[in-house]
């Protein structure tokens, strides 16, 4: 019954997480030569860590289970600069602040439809 | 990968970029010294930046995942010096010239404003993993 309340929300919080740590790096690194900067596709990897889709089943101790939460090495790809610097750094500040601030908002997003479903929750249990 | 990465990676650029400006403000400082000998000037010195990849991280494997920056290491700078006639200086050599240190002055502020920017940039992503961090830790209140 309280599978998957919280819909895609869950994945989207993590994978929001993961997005700034990646763009965090990219600001980290704005200064470093030759650093090429990197990014997600966040719908492509949503699509692929969608809770929809059924997980395999193990019968077995030594089935793996795969886990499809997780963003894989595929999902990070590199940025294709506007303008790339001299010393061969793509990092653009101003588009990684964009992205930063982006993510921040959608982030905060993910975790006030969370809040709003605990809150229903809490009122239906109360019922008051 | 998640969100407490963010403090690592921008940790480490804190670091780095306090490092460049410890050498902006040494150049700086440096920047009138003057010798006899223009070997033993005062040079202009830099950091190398260089991005510190992650070994534990799961992706490290197919391709290296980026994780911080550090400073490789300082360089110093191959530029001539200036030379200055200067006969009444006591450094000045025995055709009465000093050589004066190569730092560029004009390089080093516009240097050093450039690593004000990128504290200023981690810093701010520091406080915005921070805020949306404790925001979930109240989750559900």
């Amino acid at each position: 019954m309280f599978q998957n309340i919280f819909g895609i929300h869950e994945q989207a919080l993590l994978l929001h997480g993961q997005r700034m740590s990646v763009l965090a790096t990219n600001m980290a690194n704005a200064d470093t030569p030759s650093y090429k900067a990197r990014d997600i596709d966040f719908s492509a990897v949503l699509s692929h860590t969608d809770a929809a889709v059924l997980p395999m089943e193990t019968t077995n101790a030594a089935h793996i289970q795969l886990s499809n939460d997780q963003m894989t090495a595929a999902d990070l790809k590199y940025r294709n600069p506007y303008q790339a610097s001299l010393d061969g750094n793509t990092v653009e500040m101003p588009v990684e602040q964009a992205a930063f601030s982006e993510t921040n908002v959608r982030y905060q997003a993910s975790l006030q439809f969370i809040n709003n479903t605990i809150s229903e929750l809490t009122l239906a249990i109360n019922g008051q | 990968m998640s969100l407490f990465n963010v403090f690592n990676v921008s940790g480490s650029a804190l670091n780095a970029e306090t490092i460049r400006l410890n050498t902006t403000a040494s150049n700086l400082a440096n920047a009138e010294s003057v010798n006899g000998d223009s070997t033993k000037i005062y040079r202009a010195r830099h950091p190398v930046f260089q991005t510190m990849m992650d070994t534990s991280d799961p992706f490290a494997e197919e391709q290296n995942a980026a994780a911080g920056v550090r400073v490789l290491g300082v360089v110093e700078s191959t530029a001539p010096p200036l030379q200055r006639y200067a006969p009444e200086n006591p450094l000045a050599n025995k055709d009465g010239y000093v050589f004066t240190s190569n730092v560029n002055s004009i390089e080093e502020m516009t240097n050093m404003i450039s690593a004000n920017r990128s504290f200023a940039t981690n810093i701010d992503a520091i406080n915005t993993a921070r805020d949306l961090l404790l925001k979930t830790i109240s989750m559900g209140h």
